[in-house]
């Protein structure tokens, strides 16, 4: 046990003395979010700058009516469409919009003319806007005038509450919860292969160096790859818990300077203007930050862990990260699973099956739970994956320490597949 | 080279009885025993992929044996004896990024010295080797030479009562490997007793006590060298003499004769009935003008020759 925490510190203290600890440690709080505020601060001026576009219109029916907006500027144009066509291109103009004599029953041919392809978001805004128009004209003519129509237009914003086993009213927002699960699962995701690589890396140094035979006649195999694991790990958090903190005081910080400007940033830059100012503080305070936290620290934990183990063997494995490249495979696999099944089915039902499975699968839980955990995951859910994620990492810590102690003596040996199973099955 | 009193002999520090080990379908060691006396300087023979790192690699517990015991100091081998060995690996390395200092305490500690103990115990050795400036410096800003005797102090900082060199002398330098050879009848004077594992047989000549020889997995030779010398001889002697040519009899052959300066030749006889030499010597008297009769004594690379290879160590003889 005491050589364990040797290696342990050891491992924690080479690294952390690195150049490269402290310039990571230091940059990454800074790049981070200049990143994000350089984007924010260019779709604002983008928003400033925007200039109103021409769409030029061949409108050969009576039924739809263009009336200019902030965006557009609508122009009328002569037919026919093949010479509408050609002086469009011939012009710095936005779009054309062909509207042949439609019935009202059966309003067909009407057609969207771009120099690019178009934003699905664009055509969408102008079906919209022409369906208004010829339902209000249908409406009309069923005889409803024009004051019961305003009357009709009303808007709606819907507040969602998340309803505890205990009765307990949380106001939820899905963006912010979005928002939380895709920050705390793609930062899971990049720590897993970061430090994942630093473990293999390490592994294959020490192989390299061949320094590992005097540490194995000291230390049993599988005590100083736990060491090693463990080591890494709590250099990653260590440098988590610092960005942390720096990121804190450097948003404090801007966030005093800027004022008000800072907290309008922050509203657009995740896309929830509507939402007032207010009911975003109360959405963003009715998260259980403190739950979040913890979980988040077991998942990194746990998944880094289980793949940590699996990382190391493949160093034992092999003699440089060139060789590597083969057995990385069935690693990075579930790893990226677990990412993409988060944007495709997490963000989709949060609760359906296949967001089920991979949130306690262990070889993906630790992505897919976080994406989860804001939308509000049952008890027995997250306990069945916490418990599912400790075996899976006994597992691979058992499979990794196999091939670990035979890999770790094994020089210029050309493996693969098969040796390893055969390691696996090998006598001590 | 001193001789070990018979009472020393009788204690051995590493007992082996009947180890068997194998790798998926090679059998590394088969039914190999071996005593490995207390204070002795001990040479552990055989060619490449005999099965000598896979015995030293099982004593430093690094895996285990298939079957078969091993005694350390009269108990079964456990993990508190870990603090009592020393060794030197033949794949030896160091972390390139730790300074010297850091390494020496850290390898010490892991063999079971308190930070403390380690510290004073790697100062001191650094002294004695004249490299006490380096203990801030990186390994990877020294040379190679220089790395080698950090290893050695590695090794035997804490004192271990038993020290396992793996081929020592391989990749160190003429000056660095007789600075460890001194070292090596230093520490055993101390008390420790040192196994080293060879293919290289003029070390062994010259160092050790006591030696065992493994070949294709297993023991095949094994006693005090001059047991092992006694044994292989072969009742052939070295003759230099002037003046006509030494005639075949019944009681000896001459195996092979060559001139080494004008007049003087030099014959290899074999007395063929292993009687006194001094018959032998009345008989070539008689025949030659004698200048020098020596007996061959077989090297240890005869020996091992002849052994490994199934040879007459005749036809290897120099």
């Amino acid at each position: 046990m005491n050589k364990i925490v040797l290696i342990i510190q050891r491992e924690f203290m080479s690294r952390v003395k690195k150049k490269s600890f402290l310039l990571a440690t230091i940059l990454v709080p800074l790049i981070f979010p200049s990143i994000i505020g350089g984007m924010v601060y260019f779709k604002l001026q983008e928003e400033k700058n925007k200039k109103q576009e021409v769409v030029r219109v061949l409108n050969e029916s009576d039924l739809i009516s263009f009336k200019d907006s902030e965006d557009y500027k609508y122009l009328k144009v002569n037919g026919p469409l093949d010479s509408a066509k050609t002086l469009f291109n011939q012009s710095e103009d936005f779009a054309l919009v062909y509207i042949p004599e439609i019935s009202i029953d059966k309003p067909e041919g009407i057609s969207f003319y771009a120099k690019t392809t178009p934003g699905v978001r664009l055509v969408e805004r102008f079906e919209r806007e022409f369906e208004r128009q010829i339902r209000d004209i249908k409406l009309t003519r069923s005889g409803l005038t024009e004051t019961q129509l305003d009357e009709l237009k009303t808007e709606i914003q819907i507040t969602s509450f998340n309803l505890s086993e205990t009765g307990d009213e949380e106001k939820s927002d899905s963006n912010v919860v979005f928002g939380l699960g895709y920050v705390t699962g793609f930062l899971i995701y990049i720590f897993l292969f970061v430090y994942g690589a630093q473990v293999m890396q390490g592994v294959i140094e020490e192989k390299s160096s061949k320094i590992v035979e005097v540490i194995v006649s000291t230390v049993r195999p599988l005590h100083m790859m736990i060491g090693k694991v463990v080591g890494v790990a709590s250099v990653g958090i260590v440098q988590f818990i610092i960005w942390i903190v720096l990121m804190g005081v450097i948003w404090t910080v801007v966030g005093a300077f800027l004022g008000i400007d800072a907290a309008q940033a922050s509203g657009m830059s995740s896309e929830i203007q509507e939402v007032p100012t207010n009911d975003l503080l109360d959405v963003i305070t009715g998260v259980n930050w403190l739950q979040v936290a913890l979980l988040f620290l077991f998942y990194f934990l746990g998944g880094y862990l289980l793949y940590g183990a699996l990382f190391a063997a493949v160093g034992s494995a092999v003699d440089t990260p060139a060789d590597a490249q083969q057995f990385m495979m069935p690693i990075m696999l579930p790893i990226i699973i677990g990412l993409m099944g988060m944007f495709l089915f997490v963000f989709e039902e949060p609760n359906g099956a296949p967001s089920f499975w991979l949130s306690v699968i262990p070889f993906t839980s630790p992505i897919v739970m976080m994406g989860r955990i804001g939308f509000g995951v049952p008890a027995w859910e997250i306990a069945l994956s916490m418990v599912l994620l400790v075996a899976g990492f006994f597992f691979t810590l058992w499979l990794a320490g196999r091939i670990y102690r035979i890999g770790i003596l094994m020089h210029g040996t050309k493996v693969n597949y098969k040796i390893l199973a055969k390691w696996l099955t090998m006598k001590n | 080279m001193n001789v070990l009193s018979q009472k020393e002999k009788q204690v051995s520090i590493i007992k082996i009885e009947n180890i068997h080990k194998t790798y998926s379908e090679h059998q590394a060691l088969k039914n190999v025993s071996l005593e490995i006396p207390k204070g002795s300087i001990f040479g552990l023979l055989g060619p490449n992929g005999a099965g000598k790192t896979t015995l030293i690699r099982i004593i430093n517990q690094i895996i285990e044996a298939d079957k078969g015991t091993i005694l350390f100091d009269g108990i079964t081998l456990n993990e508190n004896h870990i603090r009592q060995i020393g060794y030197l690996p033949e794949e030896r390395g160091l972390y390139k990024k730790m300074k010297v200092g850091e390494q020496l305490i850290y390898l010490g500690q892991l063999r079971g010295l308190s930070h403390k103990e380690a510290l004073n115990s790697g100062k001191s050795w650094c002294e004695k080797l004249k490299i006490r400036d380096w203990w801030s410096k990186k390994i990877e800003d020294l040379s190679k030479g220089m790395a080698q005797k950090i290893q050695f102090i590695s090794t035997v900082m804490h004192q271990p009562k038993l020290i396992i060199l793996d081929e020592p002398f391989s990749g160190f330098d003429p000056v660095n490997a007789n600075l460890i050879k001194d070292e090596i009848l230093e520490l055993r004077e101390k008390g420790s007793t040192i196994i080293f594992s060879t293919h290289r047989m003029e070390s062994v000549e010259q160092l050790c006590d006591y030696i065992a020889m493994i070949n294709k997995s297993e023991k095949i030779l094994d006693g005090s060298k001059q047991e092992v010398r006694e044994q292989y001889r072969d009742g052939s002697y070295f003759v230099e003499y002037r003046l006509g040519e030494i005639q075949p009899a019944p009681d000896y052959e001459v195996l092979k004769t060559e001139e080494i300066s004008r007049g003087l030749k030099k014959s290899l006889v074999k007395y063929n009935t292993y009687a006194n030499p001094n018959e032998l010597l009345r008989q070539l008297i008689d025949q030659v003008e004698i200048h020098s009769f020596i007996e061959r004594i077989p090297s240890m690379n005869d020996i091992f020759i002849h052994l490994a290879k199934g040879e007459n160590p005749e036809t290897v003889a120099a």
